[in-house]
């Protein structure tokens, strides 16, 4: 049942780590023993485009599609996607977004204007946490951390035992990038508790 | 990304639906596979690829010849498998329909990978249609675990009643991990090659048996479905019956715990007495499917009851929970609506060498008849220079139509725009047409040396093979010229002016051309150096012309482009040589902003 699932929904553009991201929470979820799944899109919409992946883990779980409104976290690597995807939160659900602006093409060309993207989630009633991503990366001296540094923000709450955050990075991240990448965890950790 | 299928863990591994399946072929013995890439079925062969060296794994030209090198390593006695997107299907439809007469002799495992609510496609076409049609079993996973498990299944039904059996997955299938348990490979050994001509050639003789086995066949499959394992009855209230398969069967499971399901995953032939018994336990019965009513109809006209479907269904689009909800009247979870933002559609890449030719035809007020591939984003603005796509390779045949129906002056403002994968997928022969009609148009071959819309897979004109393996490269311009063209030209699409006064050139002539545009994918190109763009901005009168390339990596602010250091592809100075005042220039000692 809903209630028993837990449901993230992880953000962004192309290129931001975001396939990384959702492997590495939804293995942290199979390690520490939960019926896990998790959805994504491949192909054209890569180009550049608005990229998403969806993660669902409980005692047994079916869809592998998160429900408009049933999302209880939300993960963006770019403040308009968060807004872009907010509908899928639920009333009590709660979003992380990267306090970073990639302009869309309509923006980039002067047609449309870059939405104001925290009036907007507050008037939504959605409640959000901004991170420095990148910020806490140039600090930790490697722009390819952002990522994770959210991933790190996102495991607060979301109960799993770090043994299964540490593990799950372990088979996923090369060999050489992985202290970095414990750090950048470690700090996002810091930054959402 | 490449992912580590080693992760260790309690035993299990998350697997995407595509993964599921190589690991189910490579556990179960499969020797030979054969593939042309195609969204959402791609990783299927990739996955065999990078992770199982036993099987003897390679890209085809296309997915025709794919499924009949497969069919004749079945033949020789090998387990074996392909996979192809939906429309994949289409173009190995011909063996594919005459191999279910043939048979099967190692087993034949035919993936067709759906693709509802067109996340990377041109139609919704459900491919369900195809397995009845071909009279071939049909299994449909509905979620990784099921893939890898009934691609074992698929093998020995294929083996059993000598048969190649489609196993159908949706994107969502394909495109969603699980939780996988792994066994270890299962050594089969290859039967090998026994001739038997009354088997394998369907002349009208042979193929009347043929036939009488494949009806007698299909029989046996229905009731070999009555006890399918997979076929399973979900007891819960008793006054709605759904039935569901593939991903909707998990949504069906997961909003309606309590209802009384019938999960079908072998949806072709029927199994004809389970439905009987389902049917009989409930009051009222529902059908869940996305796409066309293929359960729905076949159920209704067998068992003359009113099971509703597409009445509370749509035809259309990819289901969701959401749908499913609707569909079965159960109430909608509260939710905002979407807020409206500004589109982030997909880009040709920073760097891309189609930039370079689009905006050349855009500039003499030309387009393109085009096709499948990244370059079909040439259609989007600001380049707007594509007018048509029907599918793999018919930019050419359409070219060589538009002037059947308007004489030259109705194409010497196009131009073929087609792919180097696409072109060896099926353009050849469509330049073959047109030489031999008497057409006039030019092809423009935009080779990037990948084929790289599905992630950078190599074909017949790289030189390389599934697994990096140097080849014989297929040489386009004496492909060309073999097929009769007489000029034959190639030009660096970043070379504006240079392709510019070839086109204009080739356009003119009064017989067929081809102009090969050849630069790599920046996806599978490590340029030297971090150099970007920078602007002079006492030069710029902002004019916006380099708006005119639609980089990704060009916005424009008070007035003047800015140049995002981070996505400006090095060995790209489209930006500079497009400005007419000179205000960009390529800086080559420039560092990236990005500290590796």
């Amino acid at each position: 049942m809903q209630s028993e699932t837990t449901s993230i929904l992880i953000c962004g553009t192309g290129g931001q780590g975001i396939l990384l991201a959702s492997e590495i929470i939804s293995t942290a979820a199979m390690l520490s023993g939960m019926d896990v799944r998790k959805s994504e899109i491949h192909g054209m919409a890569q180009r550049g485009g608005s990229v998403v992946s969806q993660v669902r883990f409980g005692k047994t779980v079916h869809s592998p599609m998160i429900e408009d409104g049933a999302a209880d976290l939300l993960v963006s690597m770019e403040k308009l996607e968060a807004l872009r995807w907010s509908h899928f939160l639920s009333p009590a659900g709660r979003a992380l977004v990267c306090d970073l602006e990639i302009a869309p093409p309509s923006v980039s060309t002067g047609q449309a204007q870059y939405p104001d993207v925290l009036g907007e989630l507050s008037a939504r009633g959605v409640s959000f946490r901004l991170i420095d991503g990148f910020g806490e990366a140039r600090t930790l001296g490697n722009l390819r951390v952002v990522n994770t540094i959210m991933v790190g923000a996102a495991s607060v709450g979301l109960d799993l035992p770090d043994a299964s955050w540490r593990d799950a990075m372990r088979g996923l991240i090369p060999e050489k990038a992985l202290e970095v990448n414990f750090k950048a965890f470690d700090r996002g950790r810091e930054l959402a508790g | 990304m490449k992912k580590p299928l080693n992760t260790r863990t309690d035993g299990r591994v998350l697997l995407s639906g595509n993964e599921a399946i190589a690991r189910g072929a490579w556990e179960n013995g499969v020797h030979f596979a054969a593939a042309y890439p195609g969204t959402p079925s791609t990783e299927i062969l990739e996955t065999i690829g990078e992770h199982y060296p036993e099987i003897e794994a390679q890209w085809a030209p296309n997915e025709k010849v794919a499924l009949e090198v497969i069919g004749g390593a079945s033949f020789g006695g090998a387990r074996v498998i392909t996979a192809m997107k939906h429309v994949g299907l289409n173009v190995a439809a011909d063996p594919f329909f005459s191999l279910s007469y043939i048979g099967a002799t190692g087993g034949i495992v035919v993936v067709s990978a759906d693709d509802p609510g067109m996340h990377s496609s041109q139609n919704e076409q459900d491919n369900r249609h195809f397995a009845r049609a071909a009279k071939v079993p049909m299994l449909e996973p509905s979620d990784s675990a099921e893939a890898r498990d009934l691609t074992a299944l698929a093998l020995d039904i294929s083996e059993k009643f000598e048969t190649p059996v489609l196993l159908r997955t949706t994107t969502r299938i394909s495109h969603s991990s699980g939780p996988v348990a792994l066994a270890p490979r299962k050594e089969v050994p290859v039967k090998g090659y026994v001739r038997d001509p009354r088997r394998r050639i369907p002349i009208p003789a042979f193929a009347k048996a043929m036939h009488t086995r494949v009806e007698e066949r299909t029989r046996a499959l229905s009731e070999y479905g009555d006890t399918f394992p997979f076929n399973r009855i979900y007891e819960g209230d008793r006054s709605l019956g759904i039935i569901a398969s593939g991903v909707s069967a998990a949504y069906v499971r997961e909003v309606y715990p309590g209802a009384t399901i019938l999960k079908l995953t072998m949806t072709w032939p029927l199994p004809w007495k389970l439905l009987e018994r389902f049917i009989s336990m409930v009051k009222e019965v529902r059908v869940v499917e996305e796409g066309d009513p293929f359960l729905e109809e076949q159920i209704r006209s067998h068992f003359l009851i009113p099971a509703e479907g597409k009445k509370h269904f749509p035809l259309e689009g990819e289901f969701n929970l959401r749908t499913v909800r609707k569909g079965l009247g159960l109430p909608a979870l509260p939710a905002a609506a979407p807020a409206e933002v500004p589109p982030r559609p997909p880009m040709l890449c920073a760097g891309c060498p189609h930039r370079g030719a689009f905006w050349v035809l855009s500039k003499i007020k030309a387009s393109s008849t085009g096709d499948i591939g990244c370059y079909t984003l040439g259609l989007m603005p600001p380049l707007n220079a594509m007018d048509t796509t029907i599918c793999m390779g018919a930019s050419i045949g359409v070219l060589g139509g538009l002037e059947k129906a308007g004489g030259h002056e109705a194409v010497n403002r196009l131009v073929a725009a087609i792919g180097d994968s696409t072109f060896v997928h099926s353009g050849i022969t469509g330049l073959v047409d047109m030489v031999y009609n008497g057409c006039t148009g030019t092809v423009m071959i935009m080779d990037n040396s990948i084929t790289a819309m599905t992630g950078g897979q190599q074909n017949p004109a790289t030189g390389k093979r599934l697994r990096g393996e140097p080849s014989a490269r297929l040489d386009l311009e004496a492909v060309c010229r073999a097929c009769g063209v007489k000029s034959v030209r190639v030009v660096d699409p970043h070379d504006l002016k240079g392709l510019e006064s070839i086109l204009r050139e080739e356009m003119a002539r009064p017989e067929v051309s081809v102009v090969i545009t050849r630069r790599p994918c920046v996806m599978i190109r490590k340029p030297a150096g971090k150099a970007t763009a920078v602007l002079d901005p006492a030069a710029c009168i902002g004019c916006r012309r380099c708006l005119s390339l639609g980089c990704p990596a060009i916005s424009f602010r008070d007035g003047k482009p800015v140049i995002n250091t981070l996505l400006c592809y090095p060995d790209c100075r489209l930006c500079a040589d497009v400005c007419p005042k000179g205000a960009l220039s390529k800086d080559y000692r420039r560092e990236a902003v990005d500290a590796e």
